[in-house]
């Protein structure tokens, strides 16, 4: 089977850091792929560059077998890729509504949004409260309140709520749990399953063993920049990915 | 598996009502500081409203006069529409020091272009336009591409649009009577009309259309949204879909178009072309004022344009009020200045989410 989005020699340098050290990368059609790594092992960069967010130095994307090269985060999305990213992307002083449509606005029908390109509150805030309660993002009391005024918890569930509601192809989680509370992280967790049965293929990165182990389909381990290995998780316990991804033991079949 | 670890399991009987709390007893200063983060540009219509009650007492009800109130319609029209192009910069986080040489430049290209080279007033008028709007993608590609300090590109730009207009103008007046009797459109904006016994001018109808599409376009457009973003956080706003660079271009285009309009704007309100027109020195910092009395933040992002053209008539109110009190010129600056630091101190209480 060909991976729906695959990388081979990835680069990214920033003056003397090494971002992305020659990494591959392969994501398979309806899988849920996790990514996991110490801090500063460049995971987030590595999404990045799948995502139009930043642009590799040297190497090659294909998404279902046709190369890319995306050079903004609107091309990747134009493509059906969406992300969470780690520090979110929202407008603090905008509207949640707002927010969820930034840059894919509806317009009313009619004259007034044909010529006047009206935007379509109404529509926007009832889609936005749909998917919010989808999420069972209950506590936010009101569609209209600027995202500054959210927690931090209330802004990534947004921020999901956006890629899940939007992602066509794929869908990208940078630490979508990190600020999440108990019942919060768990629909999350059920949001990937949900998405997953819908046959869109997800990549998350997390810290979190129990929920990587128990939703992951396969591991990638990214160490210093690059991939170490890929790991099933029914083959492999918890401290050994652990022991790998911190360099306290090497997989099977990788040189050391 | 123990209780313990299957805690997450309680989660599947939560509550799936949106939460909803009464309203506390917030008090009447609460209501106020919620109706006030709500809509920013209130306090610059309090303030407006109590100034022309507090000058109206002071100065006797002559102030109240239909006539009083058209002058300082009059007066503040160049700077309102030039407060208008401000704003849009200031939302995106920038600022234009040019808006006032762009404005005069641009009343000299549409006279010169006339007397000139004999070109038809409307196409000069449409000359001069097309030019103001080329002199703002300029500022906008070096703000948007090369990635200079918005400050620093205007200052430069500031400077150059003036020497520019020096120049090419020759220093060089075109008097109102040979406007009036060879070119008159130029003087378009300048016709009068009765209202209700007030005497108003085009420029002044030019001025409270522009804030009012503008006001549309930021609040119910797309683009709106995006000019907001942009100045928030540029870097969310790229990553969540918007161009970024786009965006800036289309506001200094039509910034300087808006400026183009002020040129044309300045000529119905002076008669004459003067390159020497006190605009091109203090219009950048009279438009400031406006926008920063308006409400507008400096840092991007937050405000509404209807508080920059509130703030256009506070000054202009002050102005004339004073004037007609027989007051010292300065108690106009050192009032207005106040205005401007009281602006920023409320504007920072309203700030405060908690309300
Ligand atoms: N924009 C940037 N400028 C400079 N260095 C960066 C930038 N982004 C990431 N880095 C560096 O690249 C490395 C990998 O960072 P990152 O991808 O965020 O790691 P992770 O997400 O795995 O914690 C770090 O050393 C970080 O300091
Ligand atoms: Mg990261």
């Amino acid at each position: 089977m060909e991976p729906i989005l695959k990388a081979r020699g990835l680069v990214k340098r920033y003056g003397k850091v090494t971002a992305i050290n020659h990494s591959d990368f392969d994501l398979m059609p309806g899988e849920i792929l996790a990514v996991i790594g110490d801090n500063g092992a460049g995971k987030s960069s590595i999404v990045k560059a799948l995502c139009g967010a930043v642009i590799p130095d040297e190497g090659e994307v294909w998404l279902e077998g046709k190369k890319v090269n995306f050079s903004s985060p609107i091309d990747a999305r134009d493509a059906g890729i969406e992300t969470v990213y780690q520090t979110l992307a929202m407008s603090p002083a905008l509207s949640i509504a707002d927010n969820m449509f930034m840059g894919r606005e509806l317009r009313k029908p009619g004259f007034m949004g044909k010529w006047l390109h009206q935007l379509d509150r109404p529509a926007m805030e009832k889609f936005a409260r749909e998917k919010l309660s989808e999420l069972g993002l209950m506590t936010i009391q009101n569609i209209n309140q600027a995202v500054e005024s959210l927690s931090g918890g209330q802004r990534q569930g947004v921020a999901v709520a956006r890629a899940a509601a939007f992602g066509s192809k794929v869908i990208i989680l940078d630490e979508p749990t990190a600020a999440l509370g108990v019942k919060e992280s768990r629909k999350v967790l059920e949001l990937i399953q949900d998405v997953r049965s819908r046959g869109i293929p997800i990549i998350l990165i997390s810290h979190n063993m129990p929920h990587v182990f128990e939703v992951a389909d396969r591991i990638h381990i990214h160490r210093l920049g690059r991939r170490l290995a890929i790991i099933d998780p029914k083959q492999h316990s918890m401290s050994d990915a652990v022991a790998y991804m911190t360099g306290a033991q090497v997989p099977d079949g990788v040189a050391a | 598996m123990s209780d313990n670890e299957n805690y997450e399991a309680a989660v599947q009987s939560a509550s799936t009502e949106v939460a909803s709390f009464e309203e506390q007893g917030k008090g009447l200063l609460g209501h106020f500081h919620h109706a006030l983060h709500a809509t920013p540009s209130l306090v610059p219509l309090i303030v407006l409203l109590s100034s022309i009650v507090i000058f109206g007492i002071v100065v006797g009800s002559n102030f109240f006069s239909a006539y009083a109130l058209t002058l300082i319609l009059q007066q503040v029209q160049i700077v309102g529409v030039l407060a208008a192009a401000q704003t849009l910069v200031i939302l995106t986080a920038g600022i234009d020091l040019s808006v006032g040489a762009i404005a005069v430049f641009i009343s000299v290209i549409m006279g010169q272009f006339t007397f000139r080279y004999g070109i038809p007033a409307p196409a000069a008028v449409i000359c001069g336009l097309a030019i103001g709007t080329g002199i703002g993608a300029i500022s906008g590609w070096l703000v948007s591409r090369v990635k200079l300090p918005p400050f620093i590109v205007t200052l430069g730009m500031w400077q150059i649009v003036l020497a520019a207009n020096y120049l090419y103008s020759a220093n060089e007046t075109i008097r109102s009577q040979d406007i009036a009797t060879d070119a008159p459109f130029l003087h378009f904006l300048g016709r009068t009309f009765e209202l209700g016994g007030a005497k108003l001018n085009l420029g002044v109808v030019l001025m409270v259309i522009l804030v009012a599409v503008l006001a549309y376009c930021l609040r119910s457009t797309a683009w709106g949204r995006h000019v907001y973003a942009v100045g928030d956080d540029p870097e969310a706003a790229k990553l969540a879909g918007v161009n970024v660079n786009q965006t800036l271009m289309s506001v200094y285009m039509l910034v300087g178009f808006i400026c183009a309009l002020a040129g044309w704007v300045m000529i119905g309100r002076f008669g004459s072309v003067s390159p020497s027109a006190t605009t091109g020195t203090f219009g950048n910092i009279q438009s400031i004022t406006a926008v920063v009395i308006g409400g507008i933040s400096l840092f991007g992002g937050r405000g509404s344009i209807l508080g920059a053209f509130f703030g256009a008539l506070i000054v202009g109110v002050f102005e004339l009020g004073l004037r007609m009190a027989g007051a010292d010129a300065q108690w106009t600056y050192l009032l207005i200045g106040a205005l401007i630091i009281g602006a920023v101190t409320v504007d920072q209480w309203i700030r405060k989410v908690s309300a």
